[in-house]
């Protein structure tokens, strides 16, 4: 599936062509260089690598790999599955006019990290009452039976680390694309912080 | 992110007719809403004011975003003279209690001419 890296700005708002408020995601979207072509051949699959934003200092091997397209450095490698490999070239530069309006695209990002957390926030256990002599605010309760079964039923929600997994949304509309900018308009909210990386793909 | 252009100067207070395109098939037409501001919030496009007033004893409000390409015009009828920023309390008055008092000194009225579409406020940016 061919997309593209980018970057999420902000959430903000606009009006789409009844006046009606649409909230929307901006992502810095490309420009893209295509670094590598992996083909059936060589690696077992085709596929393009994609890079995004400039790398300041790469070190030795790193800028070596870079040899092939000709490419300034760049600090983000991803690989895009392919068929039709010929279509493109190393040192090809995508932008995000790849994407048109009202197009359905799948983000995929890495949601934010929120570290050690208990059960209210990660599973929505509703705890227990706040005041009235009650001890018990957040914390999960029973977790299971006794002797039957013996043990705790997978998939129960206990704390833990939560968050900072990669995440991808299906579906989301593209409201509007902004070519001289490198701007994508996403309606809704999108994986992870600001000025996270996201891979945007067509669908 | 720049900065979002000033285009409105009423305050909370002022008496404002505020003019909204109505279309109805393939007509449009304009339709306007008089009343006292009584609150105005949010930052840059996610701007709104909230214009009040009162129809046959029954109170009515409605919410405006200050950037909405539907708002035509927003005309400055009367200034208001308060003294805080939210006006909710006219919610629970009565008769003349629920009347706000003309300021007449300060700036001259205002009529704002049509405000900017969000996409060019946003191309701007």
């Amino acid at each position: 599936m061919l997309g593209l890296i980018g970057k999420k700005l902000n959430m903000t708002q606009i009006f789409d062509d009844n006046g009606n408020v649409v909230p929307v995601t901006v992502v810095v979207c490309g420009p893209c260089y295509v670094i590598q072509k992996k083909t059936k051949e060589k690696e077992g699959y085709n596929a393009i690598q994609l890079g995004f934003e400039d790398k300041k200092k790469p070190n030795r091997p790193y800028a070596g790999h870079f040899k092939n397209s000709k490419v300034v450095p760049k600090r983000k490698l991803t690989e895009f599955r392919v068929e039709d490999i010929a279509n493109f070239e190393c040192g090809q530069k995508l932008t995000v006019e790849l994407f048109k309006e009202e197009e359905k695209v799948r983000v995929t990002g890495f949601s934010k990290g929120r570290g050690f957390s208990g059960v209210v926030k990660k599973c929505g256990y509703s705890g227990g009452p706040e005041s009235h002599g009650s001890m018990s605010h957040a914390v999960p309760g029973s977790i299971g039976g006794t002797t039957d079964p013996g043990r705790v039923w997978k998939g129960k929600g206990l704390p833990g680390r939560y968050g900072g997994d990669k995440t991808c949304i299906k579906n989301l509309t593209v409201v509007k694309v902004d070519i001289e900018n490198n701007r994508l308009f996403i309606k809704g909210a999108v994986p992870g912080a600001r000025n996270g990386y996201l891979l945007i793909k067509k669908t | 992110m720049g900065k979002t252009k000033k285009i409105v100067d009423f305050m909370p207070g002022d008496t404002v007719r505020v003019y909204t395109k109505i279309v109805e098939g393939n007509k449009t037409r304009l339709q306007s809403f008089q009343g006292t501001v009584i609150c105005k919030r949010g930052e840059g496009v996610s701007k709104t004011f909230t214009v009040r007033k009162v129809t046959g004893g029954i109170g009515v409000e409605r919410i405006f975003p200050l950037h909405s390409p539907n708002i035509a015009k927003i005309q400055q009828m009367k200034k208001g003279k308060v003294r805080r920023a939210k006006l909710f309390y006219l919610r629970k008055k009565k008769g003349k209690k629920a009347k706000v008092a003309e300021k007449k000194k300060g700036k001259p009225l205002q009529k704002i001419q049509p405000v900017k579409s969000a996409e060019e406020q946003l191309a701007a940016k």
